[in-house]
């Protein structure tokens, strides 16, 4: 049973130099064989791990990671958390998770730092505005919150924002989800970790997966660099890499690895409040509570697993993020990354069984993948369970490629997502 | 970020170039015989290879002529250049 954590346990813990917290989880040996086998820990991994034991009963059960969990694109993304899609089945599936969100710092007794800081999308010229109001109305059609500003409205909600209407991309209004905002990614992850090795999920970190066994249409278990694992159930969360696993199932995906880039400057006193996108520039921003200013930049053209980019996206996006806030111009940029992000053809993610039996893949999260990650985990868990997707994830089969019918976000949310 | 030697223009930055995917995917000669799921096979499923991968790139910022390349996605490394319509070379 694990110590719950509190302000009490805080004080305790501070009375012997915070060296004798419990561990947060085990660091297990793989068993010979268990009911399912998660490939990948980073935030969508370990939640799936997490409903599967707590919604589902399934406890025997692993998650093989490569790395250190939480050590891909979940510790790479800029944690923008928001709702606001086009589509219906997108809709339910990106709400179905911020609600989760809202409540998840309590259910895993972990501080993800939610923070509902608000989103705003900016518009730069007429298709922008039409798209963007019609989002707005879609969103309200569907129950999300949405508002549609005004460009006073956008000055006064983030007055850092050049609204001049001289600049070569002038705001000409945007789009606010105010219960949108970001969360503490590394948080994210070691709160289900957490949660679910409490549940005897067994995490193992450092097992890299070889090979996928299988015995005619169904898969039999998991060659890792530590050792067989056998196993009827095998859910893939592998983000950039879900090519590479499926390739050693004999299967095919829809999908383009390709790198992302993110940076961050020094860290300064509180200047941006909420979180602006901005997608025909593509930039967006928002600060850290560290005070660091948080950028997305964009994806390079071309497949390639580095996790590092061209430079000339960054100083694309640097060039963007300059003209909308002429008050960073003299910002240095501290640290830049990069992620391998798996895209879908449609830019909307793949949660959905496969044609060999046991072999099931959560992918396709594209760059967009963060604010998503209790919702895919909760019903990328049901779709393991019951051999079945739930209603909200039902569209997002792997099947769509065939039969034609896309979800496609690729128009509705543009670049950034 | 890495250089690409154009088969036209000689050696230049990735950033004049734009990719086009992996190459060697032909478009149905008979595209009114094919069924769902080969038409999915074409239009939608890459082998988006982690290793030596041929794909088509384009000099869009340069002579805006396509051509091919084998390259390591692991490491950015290009092996081979060779011009549209020649056979993959082995590597």
């Amino acid at each position: 049973m694990k110590n719950k954590y509190s302000i009490f346990s805080l004080i305790k813990n501070a009375f012997s130099n915070h060296e004798n917290w419990q561990r947060a989880w085990r660091d297990p040996e793989p068993k010979k064989e268990y009911d399912a086998v998660i490939v990948g820990g980073g935030g969508h991994g370990l939640a799936t791990a997490y409903y599967l034991a707590k919604k589902h009963n399934l406890t025997n059960i692993a998650v093989v990671e490569k790395g250190w969990i939480g050590g891909g694109n979940t510790g790479r993304n800029t944690t923008i958390i928001r709702s606001n899609y086009l589509w219906d089945a997108s809709a339910g599936l990106y709400d179905h998770a911020l609600k989760i969100w809202e409540g998840l710092s309590q259910e895993l007794n972990y501080n993800v730092m939610f923070s509902q800081r608000g989103v705003m999308n900016l518009a730069h010229n007429l298709q922008d505005v039409r798209d963007l109001k019609r989002r707005t109305h879609a969103n309200r059609l569907n129950g999300i919150d949405a508002v549609w500003l005004e460009t006073d409205e956008v000055k006064k909600f983030c007055p850092i924002i050049n609204t001049s209407q001289d600049i070569r991309y002038p705001v000409l209004g945007g789009t606010l989800q105010k219960r949108a905002g970001t969360a503490r990614h590394d948080a994210v992850a070691w709160g289900y970790a957490r949660g679910a090795d409490e549940m005897g999920v067994d995490i193992i970190q450092n097992c890299e997966v070889k090979g996928i066994k299988r015995n005619g249409d169904a898969v039999e278990g998991l060659e890792t660099t530590k050792g067989f694992i056998k196993t009827k159930k095998i859910g893939v969360v592998a983000a950039g890499h879900s090519s590479v696993i499926a390739n050693m199932a004999g299967l095919k995906l829809p999908l383009e690895s390709k790198p992302l880039q993110a940076l961050v400057s020094e860290p300064v006193k509180p200047i941006i409040d909420t979180v602006v996108m901005s997608n025909a520039v593509h930039a967006y921003v928002s600060q850290s509570d560290k005070g660091e200013l948080v950028i997305g930049a964009g994806t390079d053209s071309y497949v390639s697993y580095t996790q590092k980019g061209s430079f000339n996206i960054v100083e694309e996006t640097l060039k963007a993020i300059l003209e909308l806030y002429p008050i960073f111009s003299r910002m240095k940029m501290l640290r830049q990354w990069g992620g391998i992000v798996d895209i879908c053809p449609d830019a909307s993610p793949i949660i959905s069984k496969t044609s060999i039996k046991g072999l099931y893949f959560n992918c396709g999260w594209g760059t967009g993948g963060f604010k998503a990650t209790p919702g895919s985990g909760d019903l990328f868990a049901h779709t393991i369970a019951n051999d079945e997707p739930h209603k909200l994830n039902a569209a997002f089969n792997i099947n769509r490629f065939v039969s034609g019918d896309l979800v496609d976000e690729h128009g509705a949310a543009a670049v950034a997502h | 970020m890495f250089l690409i030697s154009c088969p036209y223009c000689g050696e230049r930055d990735q950033s004049e170039f734009v990719s086009g995917g992996e190459a060697h995917i032909a478009r149905p000669k008979q595209p009114t015989e094919l069924n769902d799921d080969q038409w999915a096979e074409y239009l939608f499923m890459r082998k988006n290879i982690k290793g030596i991968q041929f794909e088509r790139w384009n000099h869009v910022h340069g002579c805006r002529k396509w051509f091919n390349v084998a390259r390591d996605t692991s490491n950015d490394k290009i092996e081979k250049i060779y011009k549209m319509g020649e056979q993959p070379p082995k590597i």
